[in-house]
Formats: structure tokens, sequence, C-alpha cells
């Protein structure tokens, strides 16, 4: 077992996690576990001033790219969009010579205030949560990453301590058994 | 009676400096020179309201005894301890090189070499209160220049001791022997009340100052203050050596103490109104009567005198590398006479060391040479400084033939780092300032410099503001600062002023003045801090960060809706007050901000 090449990178974006219930406890699952590095984008960068190089090697430094967030109009929170405008350069992430995320994994994992039948053709979102997430995929794969099956909890609101600290409770799991097994845990069981 | 003359003589004293001080202001000639002239017009040969100069004179000397305590507290003993070289090095050369001179010069001219001596030795000193008050108004002191032309002012005073000590000696009317034993008494006198003093000030002022403070009366503190200063310097002036000198070490043993700042907030106002005095009653002693009788006499005693300290100071000035665009002005900043040579004076002739015709005829020129200086330093602000901001301009020019984009008048800690923002992002920029010290090295960064005052025009238009898009203003005088943007505003139209302000009050008057891009200097970082405040209490640090812009953009409002208040009213009130006024208005708006985060109500 390779320690060295299953390292996780949890980029959470939560913009006031201090009226977070789902975020939060996810955060607190898989805070200072090994393997894992948790980076708090709203924390680190409170005035929206990215370090560029920083991030790109924490980038470099991890196998397993995740990004944690409360879906927000259908996207991502600011920063994280920021975050990704400035870090995924030309000739890092893509273009001639941006190699640097070829064959990493990346996954979305996401809270969503609107249940689970909403998001249909006959729901109030119209698009499926697998449609709305084409752009995830879509820079997963220009950047040469393995997209996996996103980590989705509908309906945060009807959501009850209980339920909620099980899904983070499966959330952590996840990642860990990444950490020791890497990509093979997401290839089909025998 | 003797009351009723008192009060009479201070309405006549304060009325004179009241009228001349700001007028030779205005005039930009400086306090100094509005203070002699005063003297002169108040004196015997002007409106003859005041006669007795010599008393005044006398009393006045306190203010450079206070202004010598005061310097003192700028000085620990350390720092002091630092300038040991220039002190004994430049300090040294000058009363030696001065004297020898001086004396030489004297025996040439057929006196004997005891009174040419006696004169040597008091027109070596310069005048500490003269050349003291006109560094610090101009901000001169920390320049190399002003460094050292204070060193040599601390060395003279510490001079005088042995001077005094030998006149006895010189004159013809003294006895030998009882000098001669009563100097030795009088060294170990004079280390005793050294070492006295400095046990005193070091152990038991601090516990005192403790105590009196603990009074809780201002002015019990002040008079202490005062008790403090007066009485080492007449202790001083009981063993014969310099009250300024003993008030000066005083000074320096309080300076790492508690109370510096209140010892010099309560001294100040004293220290101002005596020195303002003394010069009165210098501008009063000037003997035009002895002018009117021998003009080419005085004149030309007072030029040569002039002359020749200021070549000597000159030529110091050269030896120990001092900056070619302060040597002019470190030469004539000491070129006067000082007020010691009337102590000299007055002493040698008790010995008969000097015939008092003579000593009455030094003493005008002495005074007289005080009259020059302040217009010696105009003419070198005016004539002989910009030549050395010319003279370093052309090869700078030949890189940058269309002037700079921005102007930075100001470059202290403000100025500084809007320069550098600039400069990182390879925008040409041209700075006016009045610290000749930053000149040299900003040069060697590309940027343009030039020395002197922002509020002169010629000097905008030297340093091409007329090319400029911007104008930054950061110059520590808030008075000068308007009267720039005024100059900026009328000649300039086209280009644009930013200003920093100190606080609201200084906002309203630079919107007064038609400045549209102002930035109070201590509100953001102030904000930073707030910032800093709300993490350390849990808060997460952006949500701490929009609580503070939250609060920038909120007060940015305010500060529009109360402009408009303030203005109504600017008028009729003081500025203090109106600063109290505005705080309370911001309290009191302060709290209907309430922060709110979008809400996921409905998802
Ligand atoms: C500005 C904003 C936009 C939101 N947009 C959506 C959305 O487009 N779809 C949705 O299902 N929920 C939306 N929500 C609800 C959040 O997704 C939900 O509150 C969040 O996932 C709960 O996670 P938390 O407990 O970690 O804050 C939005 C909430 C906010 C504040």
């Amino acid at each position: 077992m390779n320690e060295s090449s299953h390292r996780v990178l949890v980029l959470m974006a939560h913009p006031s996690l201090y009226r977070s219930k789902i975020n939060k406890a996810m955060r607190d699952a898989i805070k200072d576990t090994p393997g894992i590095t948790l980076h708090e984008l709203y924390q680190a960068y409170p005035d929206f001033y990215i370090n560029v190089r920083h991030e790109q090697s924490l980038l470099l430094e991890h196998d397993f790219l995740v990004f944690q967030y409360p879906f927000y109009w259908y996207s991502v929170p600011p920063i994280l969009k920021l975050w990704q405008d400035v870090v995924l350069e030309n000739g890092f992430a893509y273009g001639e010579g941006g190699d640097a995320l070829q064959g990493k994994d990346f996954m979305p994992a996401i809270s969503t205030g609107g249940k689970a039948e909403a998001f249909s053709r006959e729901g109030n979102n119209y698009f499926t949560m697998n449609e709305l997430l084409y752009p995830m995929q879509a820079v997963a794969r220009r950047c040469n990453m393995t997209y996996r099956p996103p980590r989705v909890i509908h309906g945060s609101f009807e959501q009850t301590d209980v339920t909620i600290q099980m899904h983070a409770e499966r959330y952590r799991e996840l990642l860990l058994e990444y950490t020791r097994q890497g990509a093979g845990i997401f290839e089909p069981k025998d | 009676m003797e009351n009723h003359s008192l009060l009479v003589d201070s309405v006549i004293y304060l009325g004179a400096a009241v009228l001349a001080v700001p007028l030779a202001k205005r005039l930009g000639l400086g306090s100094v020179l509005g203070y002699l002239l005063a003297g002169v017009a108040i004196g015997p040969w002007g409106l003859k309201l005041v006669t007795d100069a010599q008393a005044i004179l006398h009393f006045a000397e306190f203010g450079v005894v206070l202004l010598l305590f005061l310097i003192g507290l700028e000085l620990n003993p350390k720092r002091l301890w630092s300038m040991r070289k220039p002190i004994l090095g430049l300090g040294g050369s000058q009363v030696l090189l001065t004297m020898l001179l001086i004396t030489v010069a004297g025996m040439a001219v057929g006196i004997s070499w005891q009174t040419a001596l006696v004169a040597g030795m008091g027109l070596s000193l310069s005048s500490t209160a003269i050349a003291l008050q006109t560094m610090t108004e101009k901000n001169l002191l920390s320049t190399t220049a002003g460094n050292s032309g204070f060193s040599i002012l601390l060395l003279q005073d510490i001079a005088v001791i042995p001077m005094l000590a030998v006149i006895p000696v010189l004159g013809v009317a003294t006895v030998s022997s009882p000098t001669d034993e009563s100097g030795w008494l009088d060294v170990v006198i004079v280390l005793m009340v050294m070492v006295a003093i400095i046990v005193v000030g070091r152990f038991l002022t601090r516990p005192l100052f403790r105590l009196i403070a603990g009074a809780n009366s201002r002015e019990i503190f002040t008079a202490f203050s005062l008790l403090l200063v007066i009485g080492i310097a007449l202790i001083m002036q009981r063993i014969d050596m310099s009250m300024a000198l003993g008030s000066f070490m005083a000074g320096v043993l309080l300076a790492e103490s508690e109370y510096r700042h209140q010892l010099e907030s309560d001294i100040e106002p004293f220290k101002g109104l005596l020195l303002g005095l003394f010069f009165i009653a210098v501008g009063m002693s000037v003997d035009f009567g002895l002018l009117l009788s021998k003009p080419w006499v005085i004149i030309g005693l007072t030029v040569g005198l002039i002359a020749l300290k200021a070549g000597v100071l000159w030529l110091l000035a050269r030896v120990f590398k001092i900056p070619v665009g302060q040597q002019a002005f470190f030469a004539f900043v000491l070129s006067q006479g000082g007020e010691f040579a009337f102590v000299l004076f007055g002493a040698a002739t008790g010995f008969s060391a000097m015939p008092s015709e003579l000593a009455d005829l030094l003493i005008v020129v002495v005074a007289f040479s005080m009259l020059t200086t302040p217009l010696l330093l105009i003419v070198n602000e005016r004539f002989i400084q910009p030549r050395f901001v010319n003279a370093d301009k052309i090869p700078e020019d030949t890189i940058e033939p269309q002037g700079n984009p921005v102007v930075i008048a100001g470059f202290g800690r403000f100025g500084q780092i809007v320069g550098r923002l600039l400069h990182a992002n390879k925008i040409g920029t041209t700075i006016i300032d009045h610290n000749p010290n930053q000149i040299e090295r900003l040069r060697t960064f590309g940027f343009k410099v030039f020395y002197g005052d922002a509020s002169r025009l010629d000097l905008l238009q030297a340093a091409g503001l007329q090319h400029a898009k911007l104008f930054v203003l950061a110059t520590d005088d808030r008075d000068s600062g308007l009267l720039t943007v005024d100059l900026v505003r009328e000649h300039f139209p086209n280009v644009r002023i930013l200003a920093r302000a100190w606080d609201l009050i200084h906002v309203y008057q630079l919107k007064d003045h038609g400045v549209q891009i102002i930035e109070r200097e201590t509100f953001d970082s102030a904000l930073r801090l707030g910032e800093s405040a709300l993490v350390q209490l849990g808060y997460e640090k952006h949500r701490a960060h929009r609580a503070a812009q939250r609060f920038r953009a909120y007060d940015s409002e305010l500060i529009d809706k109360l402009y408009q208040v303030h203005h109504d009213q600017s008028q009729v009130i003081s500025i203090s007050q109106q600063a109290r006024d505005e705080i309370e208005r911001l309290l009191q708006e302060d709290e209907t901000v309430i922060s709110r985060d979008n809400d996921s109500q409905g998802w």
C-alpha cells in the first residue's frame, strides 16, 4: 500500500459556516484526519485574494481533489469559482504543457436546499442534478482528471441532526477509504 | 504699581508677537524673524514701548533653558552616547577653528591677545535659540545637517564652562593666586553637582513624579515640572555653569521615564512663549544708535563674522561629509553669534579682559548677526537649494523626458506606501519632500525627487506637475497642505488630487477645498485591526471581512451625510469641539448598522 499516492485534498467553500449545518458537520468529520488535507477557502482568503502558487503546489501534492460546497444558484459559491479562474492556469491545468492534474481523481461533494425530486422535469428545478453538474464534469475532463460520482445530500432543510451526522460519517469513510486504497474504491466490485 | 507695569508689558509683548509672527509666517519668513522684528518695532529704536531690553533678555533666557530641556527629553543617554563623535569632532573643530581665526584677526588689527581671545571665544559660539528653533520649525533636526548642527550647539554649551572659567585669568585686574585655589574647588563642586543631578534625575525624580501624578492635579504636575527645570538651571548658574546645559542633562535623564510625554506637553507652551520673548528681547537690544554712528564698522564686522563662521562651517561640512545639498543650510544656520556672547562679554568687561566700548560694539554685531540668520536661510531656500535640485535633475531628464504621470508631495510614512505601490507597478513617480535625507537614496530607485516645500508654485512647476495626471498630497502640515490644494487647483486644473486626511475634520476641510478623493490615514488600518479583533472573538475570517467592508461602505455614506450637517456649523465652533461632536454623532449612527448575511430561506 503506497500512502503517498492516495492523498486527498478537500477544497471547502462555505461563506458562512457559523450558520451551516451540513457542511459544518462534514468538515468536522474530516478535520485533522491523516491523509486528508482540509482547505477552507473562505478562511484562507477572507478578502478573496487567492495565493495562486500556494494553491498549485497543494494540488501537486495530492491525488484526489474534492470540491465541497453548498449548492448556490445551481453553482459554486463565488470563491470556488474564483479559485478555478485563477488557479487552473493555462500551462498548468490545461493547454500546452498543462498536465499538472493529469490522472488525478475529482469529486464534487454538494449539499442542496432542494429535495431530490425537485431536480427533475416535474420538479421546480427542471434540470437533473447530473445536468446541472455538467460544468464540473467539463472542468475535470479538460484538466484530464477522472470525474467521480458526486456525493450529494438533498433537501438540507429536512435533514435531522442524525441524518446529517450519518451523511458526514459516510463522507469521511469514503475519503478515508481512498487514502488507504486509492482510486480502486471507485472500480466496480466483483 | 509693579504689577500694573508687568501687565502692561505683557500686553505689549503678546500684542507684538500676535501681530508680527503670523504676518512673518504669511510672508514665508518664519516665526523667529517675526519675533525679532516685533522686538525691533517695540524697542527703544522703534515705538519705544519698552526700553529695558537687558532685563527682559535675562528673564527670557529661560526659554533657551526650556528648549534644551525638551531636546534632552528626546534624547535618551544611549542616543546621546552614540553622538559623541560628531559632538567632540565636529563641535570641537568648529569652536577651536573659529576661535583661533577670530583671535588672530583681532591681534592683526592691534588688539591685545587676551582681549582678542575673549572675542574669539565669545564669537565662536552660535545661537542655540535661533538655530534650534529654526531647525525644529523646518523639521530638519533629523537630517544629517540638523544632527551635526545640534552636536555643535551641544558642544558650545559645554565649552562655555571653561571659557567663563578662564576669563578672570585673562583680565588685567585679577589676583592670580586665589583664582587658582578656588579653581580647583570649583571643579570639585561642579563634579559633585553633576553627580548629584544624575543621581537625583535617575533615582529620585521618578518616585516624586509618581507621587505628584497621583495627586491628579494637572497644574501641580506642571508646577513641579517647571520647578524641576528652573531649579536645576539655577543650581547650575550658581556654580557658574550653563543653565541650558544643566536642563539639557535633566532632560536626557528623564528621557526614558514614563512621564516624558506629559512633561513635554506641559513645558512646551512655556518654552514657546519664553523663546519668543527672548527673540523679541534680542530684537529690542539691537542698538541702532551705534549702528547709525558707526554704520560701516558694524556692517563690516557683521558681514565679516558671518562670512568667517559660515566659511568654517562649510569647510567642516565638506570634511565631515554632510550631503552636498545640505551644506549651505548647515553653514548658514549656525553662522550667527549667540546669546552666550552677551554673557561672556559681560563677564569680560567685569574682569577688565575687554574694554567696554569693544564689548558694546561686539554685542551689537552679535545681535545683528542673529537678525540675519532667518534672512540667509530664506536666500538659501529660494536661490541656493533649488540649484542643487536642478543640478541633480539633468542626468535623469534624459531617461524620462516627458515627466511622470504621478507627483507625490510628502514622502513620509504615508506617501512612501503610495509611492512603493506605484513603483512596484512601474508607474513613473515624482516626489516632493522637505526631508533632504531621503532624497539621495530615492533617486537610486528611479524616483524623481525634489527637495522643498510643496506649497510653492515654482517647485510644483519644476516637478512637472503640468505634465502629470495625478497629484498625491501626503505632506505633514495641514494648513500648508490646504494651501497646496488651492495652488494645484488654480494652476493645474487638469490634475486630479488625491489627498491623505488625518481625521474627519481634515476630510471636511479638504472637501471644502474641492478635493474629491480622500482617504483617512488611519481608517483602513484601524478597520483591519477591528476585523482581526472579530476573528479573535471567533468570527470566521470571511465574515469578519465582510463586516468590516460593510462598515466601511456605511461609514463613507455617513461621512457624506454628516458633511452637510458639519458644513452648516463649522464656522461657529472650534475644530476640537467639531471633532468631539463628530464622534458623538458617529457613535449614535453606528448603532444602526446590523450585519446581515444572505439567507438560505426558500430553497
Ligand atoms: C445564496 C444561496 C443560494 C442557494 N441556491 C440554491 C440552489 O440553487 N439550489 C438549491 O437546491 N439550494 C440552494 N440554496 C440552499 C443551500 O444549498 C442550502 O442552504 C445549503 O446546501 C445547506 O448547507 P449548509 O447547512 O452547509 O449551509 C441556496 C442558498 C443560498 C444562501
